[in-house]
């Protein structure tokens, strides 16, 4: 068993400053005994002199354009459960450790990701995309790892032997006991957990009760621990505050984008892929806009999401300033892994890709397939396709190009090649046709296919030999 | 002395045309193959085809190419074509439905839709219909054939055949008696100076 601990020290402050890049500093207060007190800021406020515990109102007068959130324990919440849907990517073992924790039994699926430090630097990465500041730590027993990223030691150990010394330099801080524990340890002179291990076991439990003791045990792996597992949702909706008011649908990609691991990871926990994608975009005193991204089949691929977001952003205008936005999956469908063939490249994904691309920037109508069409009426016996292809048989006799509607002509200059075919159709839903076809040649040396109609003895050219 | 100096890199023999390596399809005709470098049309450049009437035979001249292509599970792609492509003719042509794709753009964006179409990689023949071609047009079409690896091939109107272009190949098209006449107008290689004419299959009745 191997253990990856994340912890997360900025959490309340991550919850707002995720939503848009700022240079302006922001901070997050809390209600605390009556007044209002700094919980978090970030770099820029604490260059102004802001500082955790300080009051709120003290803050506000040394920083003009301050940007002060309440702080959201709602949100802290969605979004460490955001962030096991992320890890889920990884493994299915994801335990929470609220508030700001998550636990990771990485043991069992290092070969699929290539290793230890390939799963790492991709956690990093992940981390980075959604602007989650995180601290990591791997031990073999999860309490350990916990430790070990509480205390900001970023330490990858696999050897249960070596548990004990890299544990024992840790502040006793990190321990999860109340606060007489801590003082009472602090007190006989224990200023770390080494010190901590050295005292007698019964003398420890006798003063200071028995889940210190525990606590020691269950981090040294001498006591299992049973940990609950995170489920995911069966839907994903997830919603991003953005603390200053976004414009233009182009910054709102910005925020989208700290969404996307969190989909991908649900999708790879559940192994399916998504047709259909709805950005709620949530605006002061207005309805919500929704914008809908469609996808030609079911993808979980990162990269072809993040690229149809971006061009459906980039042809969309905002009706006013948007504050906070709701990223859904509406269309999940069960998708497994993808089967490459190992000799020619994958050609049918990117041709749908492209299409979705020409979609998009053209309109929905202006791209389509062609299908045929079980009919004798030439202008009938064809369909534009929006997916596959249609029944109906291939005909040598009929030509390459089909004007859309028929064009009146005069026969006389025309040089008749072969025919006539007679159709005769449509008697059943009032479209009938009675026409002779015939292959012709016009002055000019273009092959044509014109039809006399027997009804009227018009003549009318309805397609090209190209 | 004469044969060292011919044998010597140094000379360039008009009689020889540009060898190219496995970047060309074979056109289906083989008097055309014969004249063009590397035996067929050229993969990863702009081909343009330029005729003055439409019927004369300018589509069943690439069908074979594009019918190789389509059974080797490849995209082809048809941007602003003039009329209606007609499914059943197609078919017998040889060309795979599920690998087509018509694109039907506004004049602002058919020229994008081409360089897309070219540069993706995943199409790997472009038929299109543009107007208002201009040297700085085309060489991007050029260069976005040559980054996807693409066919394009181009149909413009044959006012336009004493126009510069840095399409690779460019051929005229004019009807002529047994077929469709094939003046190359430039290739890869020396000009080629008699008219070639191809007899179409289908032409002699249907």
């Amino acid at each position: 068993m191997l253990w990856l601990a994340l912890h997360f020290p900025s959490l309340p402050l991550d919850v707002f400053a995720r939503g848009t890049v700022t240079d302006a500093p922001l901070a997050v207060a809390e209600k605390q005994s009556g007044r209002s007190r700094i919980v978090a800021c970030n770099a820029a406020a604490q260059g102004c002199g802001v500082g955790p515990g300080m009051s709120a109102t003290a803050a506000q007068a040394l920083a003009d354009d301050l940007i002060l959130c309440h702080r959201d324990r709602a949100a802290e919440r969605a979004s460490l459960e955001g962030l096991a849907l992320w890890a889920g990517r990884f493994t299915p073992s994801v335990s929470l450790v609220p508030p700001a924790g998550l636990l990771l039994e990485i043991g069992g699926c290092l070969s699929l990701h290539h290793g230890l430090a390939n799963l790492l630097r991709q956690a990093r990465d992940g981390l980075a995309a959604m602007a989650c500041a995180a601290t990591m730590a791997c031990a073999p027993t999860a309490h350990g790892a916990w430790l070990l990223a509480k205390a900001g030691s970023e330490k990858a150990l696999r050897d249960r032997a070596r548990l004990e010394a890299v544990l024992a330099p840790l502040p006793l801080a990190v321990l999860e006991q109340p606060p007489a524990v801590l003082e009472g340890l602090a007190m006989i002179g224990a200023e770390t957990l080494g010190d901590c291990l050295r005292l007698p076991r019964d003398g420890m439990a006798r003063r200071f009760g028995p889940s210190l003791v525990d606590e020691l045990d269950r981090a040294l792996g001498r006591v299992p621990e049973a940990r609950d597992f995170y489920v995911p949702p069966a839907q994903f909706a997830r919603s991003l505050e953005t603390p200053a008011p976004v414009h233009d649908a182009e910054a709102l990609q910005f925020a989208v984008r700290r969404l996307l691991p969190e989909l991908e990871g649900f999708l790879v926990r559940h192994q399916a892929g998504i047709e259909a994608l709805e950005l709620v975009c949530r605006h002061e005193r207005r309805d919500p806009a929704v914008i809908r991204v469609g996808f030609a089949r079911p993808t979980r691929e990162p990269a072809r999401i993040e690229l149809m977001l971006r061009e459906t952003l980039g042809r969309t205008r905002l009706a006013a300033p948007v504050h906070a936005i709701t990223l859904r999956a509406t269309a999940v469908l069960p998708l497994a892994g993808v089967n490459r063939d190992l000799f020619r490249p994958a050609g049918e994904a990117d041709g749908e890709w492209l299409i979705e691309r020409l979609r998009i920037r053209l309109g929905r109508e202006a791209v389509h397939g062609l299908a045929t069409v079980a009919e004798h009426r030439p202008e009938r016996a064809w369909r534009p396709s929006y997916q596959g292809a249609g029944e109906g048989e291939a005909n040598r006799h009929r030509p390459l190009w089909l004007l859309p509607r028929p064009l009146r002509c005069t026969a006389e200059r025309l040089k008749l090649e072969s025919g006539p075919e007679r159709i005769e159709s449509g008697w059943w839903d009032g479209d009938d046709i009675a026409r002779d076809y015939y292959v012709a040649v016009d002055p000019h040396g273009a092959r044509l296919w014109v039809y006399c109609d027997r009804a009227s003895g018009e003549w009318y050219v309805h397609g090209v030999f190209a | 002395m004469i044969e060292s100096l011919l044998h010597a890199s140094a000379v360039w023999r008009a009689g020889q045309c540009a060898q190219e390596a496995g970047a060309t399809l074979p056109t289906g005709f083989a008097a055309l193959d014969a004249l063009l470098p590397g035996g067929g049309w050229p993969r990863g450049a702009l081909t343009e085809v330029l005729l003055a009437r439409q019927g004369i035979g300018e589509l069943s001249l690439v069908m074979p190419a594009l019918a190789r292509l389509s059974s080797a599970d490849d995209w082809i792609v048809w941007v602003a074509p003039p009329y209606v492509p007609y499914p059943a003719a197609l078919a017998a042509a040889g060309l795979r439905l599920e690998r087509l794709v018509v694109a039907r753009p506004q004049a602002a964006d058919a020229w994008w839709a081409a360089e897309q179409a070219l540069r993706s990689g995943a199409s790997k023949a472009l038929l299109a219909w543009l107007r208002g071609a201009d040297e700085r047009r085309l060489r991007r079409l050029q260069l976005a054939a040559e980054g996807g690896a693409a066919w394009g091939v181009l149909y413009r109107h044959a006012r336009a055949a004493g126009e510069r272009s840095p399409a690779a190949l460019r051929l005229l098209l004019e009807p002529a008696a047994g077929g469709l006449a094939v003046h190359i107008l430039k290739r890869r290689g020396g000009p080629v100076s008699r008219p070639l004419v191809l007899a179409l299959p289908g032409v002699a009745g249907c």
